[in-house]
C-alpha cells in the first residue's frame, strides 16, 4: 500500500524502550512483514481517524453492554473493558510453542490433581511438600477419590503468560477455577472486523469465532458415563456479577441455558434439575462460573445465597459433572507454581514447553531470606490473592511500603512468593500522545474434555499507563486484539 | 429446550414495563388538552389522579407544577410510576433474559436507558415535552419492531405478546376509570364542547381517535367511547382484544410448545373473557363503570398470580424433585 504523501508516520518517533516488542518486529525476524504493514496502515488511516474510530469503538462495546460491573459508593455500574485499537501479533512459530506449552500445562494440572485427589504419589515422593498442599485453603476434601471422566479437573484453563526483554514466554500464573476474559477475546476481534476491515485484509489471521462449539464438545464429553445426549447449563452468579455480560456470551454462543442457583434443585435421587416451564427438567453438566465456596450452602459456605443446596451431594453420587471440577484452586495456587516445572517432569517427564518466572517461595527460610534482602528488586504477592490485589512492586515502592512489607514478610512467610521484575513486552497503543508503547500480557485458553484444544491467541491484557505493569482490569487495564498469523 | 421459568416471568415483565413507558408517555404527550378544565387552565394534576399517584407526589414536592409533575414522570427513576422506573426494570428483566434475547434488542434498550439518564433540565422543560415523549415513545416502539423482527418464536415470545397484551388492558381499563371516576362530567356539561374534547382527548391518550371515527363517523358518546375501549374486536387496546390475545398465547403455548402446565391461567383467562363477552356497555354503566373497572384489574392481577404458580415457578420451593 502506498503512504499518501502528507501523511504522518506514526511509528517516527515510537520508542519500545529495552523491551521486547510485539509488532514492531527486530529487522529480519519472523513475522516482519505483517509488522511492516500494520505499521504503514495504521500511519495511512492517520491519528486523527484513530481516535475517532478508537472513540466510536468503545461507544460500541458500551451500547453492546460487552461490559463488566465495578461497584463504587454502593453502585453498580457499567463499565467497558477499554479496548485498544492496535491489535498484538503471535507469529506461526510464536504460537506453536504457546499451543504446545498450553497444552503441556493443562495435561500436568490434571495429572496433579488427579494425583493429590487420589493416591498423592507426588507427596510420598517428595516432589511438592505435604502441607503445601493438603493444608492449602483450596484443598477440598470432598473430592477425594471423585471419578472425575477422563481425568479432566481443568476443563477450562487461564494461563497468564509475561514475555521478557529476550522475548521467552513465561508462565507467571495459571488458572485452573474460573477463568474469565474469553468472551473479550471474541468480542475484540469482531470489533476490529466491523472497526478496521481496512487493517485485517489480506493478513492471514486465525479465527476465534468457534470457541463456543469447542467448549460445548469438551462439556459434553464431560457428562456422567451413562448419559447419551447431555444437558449443560452454564451456572452464574446472577446479572449483578461482574463477568455476568461473559455468563451471556457463553451460554449463547453454546445455546445453552444460562442459569442461576435459584434455578436449580437437587432432588431425591441426587439429580439436578433446572424449574422451567414444564417443571423440573434434569441437567447433567454444569459449566460453573461460581467458586468452590459458594456452590453448595449444604457443604461449603452456609451463608452462600447463589448455590444449590445438595449439589456435591450430586456430584459425589456422579449424577453431575461440575466444570472445572472442585478443588482445582489448590493448583493455581502462587506457592504449588513453583514447583510446575518439578511437576512436569515428575508427571509427564518433559522440559517445561514454557518457563515459570523463577520464583522464590517465602515459606522455606531461603526463600525468605533472599526476598527480605531484595524486596526493592522484587515483585512480592499474597499467595491468595487474585486480581492483581496486594501486589508490591519493589522497584516503585516507596521505603515505607517496603518496610510494611518486610513486616508482613516476617509475620506470615508462607502467605507469599516474590519474583524477579520480568520486563514485560510492549506492544503500541493508542494514547493521548499518540501512538506509544504500553506493557502486555497474554492469558491463552484451553478447553479440555476428551482432549485439549487452545483458543489461537488468548487474552492481550495491555497497562494503559505509562510504565504500568500491572494489566488486570481492576487496575486500570484494557485489552486489544490478538491476532496469530497463519503459516504462509 | 424448555424455558427456564425465571426467564418466563422476566419475559413477561419485560413487555410489560415497555407498554407502560410507551403508554405513560403517550398520556403525558396528550395532558395538556386532556386535564384542561372550563377555564383552560392546564391541571397536570389529572394525570396525578389518573396513576393514583396524588399521595406520593405531594409528599415530595410542595406544588403540583407542571415541571415538578413532568420531573416525577420523566426523571424521577426513584418514583416507581415514573418513565425511567419502568424503562430500567424493563433493562433489568432484559440484562436477565441476555442469553434469549437479540444483541440488537439489548442494545436499543439499554441505549434507551442511558438516553434517559442523560437528560437535561432544558430535556425537561414544557416547551419541549411533547418532543421527548414523543422521542421515549418511538424508541418504545422501536423495541417493538426489534422483537417483532428478532425474536425467536418460542415460548419466551409467548409470554412477551401475554405480558404486553395484559399490560394493554390494565392501562386501558386505568384510563377509562380516571374518565369515570374524576372526570365525569356534570349533567349540564354532557355534550358541550368542553366534554367533547374531553372524550377525544381519552381517545388519543390511548392512540383510538381515527380508529374510534372509522366505527361511528358522527358523534361522541360516552357509552360509544367507553364500549369501544372496552369491547372492540379490532381495536389493539381494546380490554376485551387485549385479553383475548393474552388467552391466544396460552393456547399457543399449549398446542405449538406443547406446555402441558398453565390449565389455571387458561381456566382463569377464559372465564374474565366469558364474563366480558356476556355483558355490554349499556349494562356495564348501568351497573358501574368504575366497579366493572375495578373487577377487571384485580382479576388481572388474580391471573397474574396464577401464572406466577403454575408456569413461574413460584411454587417450586415447597416441591420435591420428581
Amino acid at each position: 500500500m502506498d503512504g499518501k504523501p502528507d501523511r504522518d508516520d506514526l511509528f517516527a518517533r515510537y520508542d519500545p524502550g529495552p523491551f521486547f516488542d510485539e509488532v514492531v518486529r527486530r529487522a529480519g525476524s519472523d513475522g516482519e512483514q505483517v509488522s511492516r504493514l500494520l505499521q504503514d496502515r495504521l500511519s495511512d488511516i492517520g491519528l486523527d481517524l484513530l481516535y475517532r474510530r478508537s472513540d466510536d469503538a468503545g461507544r460500541e462495546l458500551f451500547n453492546l453492554g460487552i461490559t463488566f460491573l465495578i461497584y463504587t459508593e454502593n453502585q453498580a455500574v457499567d463499565r467497558i473493558l477499554p479496548f485498544d485499537i492496535i491489535p498484538r501479533m503471535i507469529t506461526p512459530r510464536e504460537w506453536q510453542q504457546l499451543e504446545r506449552g498450553t497444552r503441556q500445562r493443562v495435561a500436568v494440572l490434571n495429572a496433579f490433581l488427579a494425583d493429590i485427589y487420589g493416591p498423592q504419589r507426588c507427596i510420598k515422593d517428595g516432589i511438592i511438600p505435604g502441607e503445601l498442599v493438603l493444608g492449602n485453603p483450596n484443598y477440598r476434601e470432598a473430592m477425594h477419590d471423585i471419578a472425575v471422566p477422563h481425568g479432566a479437573f481443568v476443563n477450562i484453563l487461564g494461563l497468564d503468560l509475561v514475555r521478557d526483554a529476550e522475548g521467552a514466554f513465561r508462565v507467571l500464573e495459571d488458572n485452573c477455577r474460573v477463568p474469565s476474559g474469553v468472551s473479550y477475546v471474541i468480542e475484540n476481534r469482531h470489533l476490529m472486523q466491523r472497526a478496521f476491515p481496512d487493517l485485517m485484509s489480506d493478513i492471514g489471521v486465525k479465527p476465534v469465532s468457534d470457541y463456543g462449539r469447542h467448549l460445548l464438545e469438551a462439556l459434553a464429553d464431560m457428562a456422567p458415563p451413562a448419559v447419551t445426549d447431555p444437558q449443560v447449563v452454564l451456572l452464574s452468579a446472577g446479572t449483578y456479577n461482574s463477568a455476568y455480560f461473559e455468563h451471556v456470551f457463553l451460554a449463547r454462543e453454546m445455546g445453552v441455558p444460562l442459569v442461576e442457583g435459584q434455578d436449580l434443585v437437587v432432588g431425591e435421587d441426587d439429580r439436578v434439575y433446572m424449574k422451567t416451564i414444564e417443571g423440573l427438567a434434569p441437567v447433567d453438566v454444569i459449566y460453573r462460573r461460581i467458586g468452590d465456596d459458594f456452590l453448595d450452602p449444604e457443604a461449603f459456605r452456609a451463608d452462600s445465597m447463589i448455590g444449590v443446596p445438595g449439589l456435591m451431594r450430586a456430584y459425589r453420587a456422579g449424577k453431575v459433572t461440575l466444570a472445572n471440577a472442585v478443588g482445582t484452586g489448590v493448583a493455581d495456587d502462587k506457592a504449588v507454581y513453583a514447583y510446575m516445572p518439578r511437576l512436569i517432569k515428575y508427571y509427564l517427564d518433559e522440559d517445561a514447553v514454557i518457563d515459570n518466572v523463577p520464583t522464590h517461595i517465602c515459606r522455606e527460610a531461603e526463600g525468605l531470606a533472599y526476598t527480605l534482602d531484595h524486596a526493592a528488586e522484587l515483585v512480592t504477592k499474597p499467595v491468595g490473592e487474585a486480581g492483581g490485589y496486594g501486589i508490591v512492586v519493589g522497584p516503585k515502592a516507596t521505603a515505607e511500603q517496603l518496610d510494611t512489607l518486610r513486616q508482613q514478610l516476617r509475620a506470615d512467610p508462607a502467605n507469599y512468593i516474590s519474583q524477579p521484575m520480568v520486563p514485560l513486552s510492549v506492544c503500541p497503543t493508542l494514547t493521548d500522545d499518540g501512538v506509544e508503547a504500553r506493557h502486555v500480557d497474554l492469558r491463552p485458553f484451553c478447553v479440555t474434555g476428551k482432549s485439549s484444544w487452545v483458543l489461537p491467541g488468548g487474552l492481550t491484557r495491555v497497562a494503559l499507563r505509562r510504565g504500568a505493569i500491572v494489566v488486570n482490569s481492576s487496575q486500570g487495564g484494557g485489552s486489544k486484539d490478538t491476532w496469530v498469523l497463519e503459516a504462509s | 429446550m424448555t424455558l427456564l421459568a425465571r426467564f418466563a416471568e422476566a419475559t413477561f415483565w419485560m413487555a410489560r414495563y415497555m407498554e407502560r413507558a410507551e403508554n405513560l408517555a403517550r398520556l403525558i404527550d396528550v395532558n395538556e388538552s386532556f386535564a384542561r378544565d372550563s377555564r383552560g387552565t392546564n391541571d397536570w394534576a389529572g394525570l396525578l389522579f389518573l396513576n393514583g399517584d396524588l399521595e406520593r407526589f405531594d409528599e415530595r414536592h410542595d406544588r403540583r407544577s407542571a415541571a415538578n409533575v413532568l420531573n416525577f414522570y420523566l426523571a424521577d427513576g426513584g418514583n416507581a410510576t415514573s418513565i425511567p422506573y419502568s424503562i430500567r426494570a424493563a433493562r433489568e428483566n432484559a440484562r436477565t433474559l441476555r442469553p434469549l434475547i437479540s444483541t440488537e434488542m439489548w442494545s436499543q434498550l439499554n441505549a434507551f436507558y442511558n438516553r434517559l439518564l442523560s437528560l437535561s433540565p432544558a430535556d425537561l422543560a414544557v416547551q419541549h415535552v411533547s418532543r421527548l415523549c414523543t422521542e421515549i415513545k418511538e424508541a418504545c416502539q422501536t423495541h417493538t419492531g426489534i422483537v417483532e423482527g428478532t425474536f425467536f418464536r418460542d415460548e419466551g415470545h409467548c409470554f412477551y405478546l401475554m405480558g404486553k397484551a395484559i399490560e394493554r388492558a390494565d392501562q386501558t381499563s386505568r384510563l377509562l376509570d380516571i374518565k369515570y371516576h374524576t372526570l365525569l362530567p356534570s349533567p349540564g356539561d354532557v355534550g358541550s364542547p368542553l366534554d367533547v374534547s374531553q372524550w377525544n382527548t381519552l381517545l388519543r391518550s390511548a392512540s383510538a381517535y381515527h380508529a374510534f371515527r372509522r366505527t361511528h363517523a358522527r358523534g361522541m358518546s360516552a357509552p360509544a367511547v367507553a364500549g369501544f375501549l372496552v369491547f372492540h374486536d379490532s381495536f389493539p387496546r381494546s380490554i376485551l382484544l387485549c385479553l383475548k390475545t393474552a388467552a391466544d398465547m396460552l393456547e399457543r403455548l399449549r398446542r405449538r410448545h406443547g406446555v402441558t402446565r398453565g390449565q389455571g391461567a387458561r381456566d382463569k383467562l377464559g372465564a374474565i373473557i366469558a364474563g366480558l363477552e356476556a355483558t355490554d356497555i349499556d349494562t356495564v354503566i348501568a351497573s358501574g363503570m368504575h366497579e366493572f373497572l375495578d373487577r377487571t384489574q384485580a382479576d388481572l392481577i388474580d391471573f397474574t398470580q396464577v401464572l406466577g404458580t403454575e408456569l413461574f415457578g413460584h411454587a417450586f420451593q415447597t416441591q420435591s424433585a420428581a
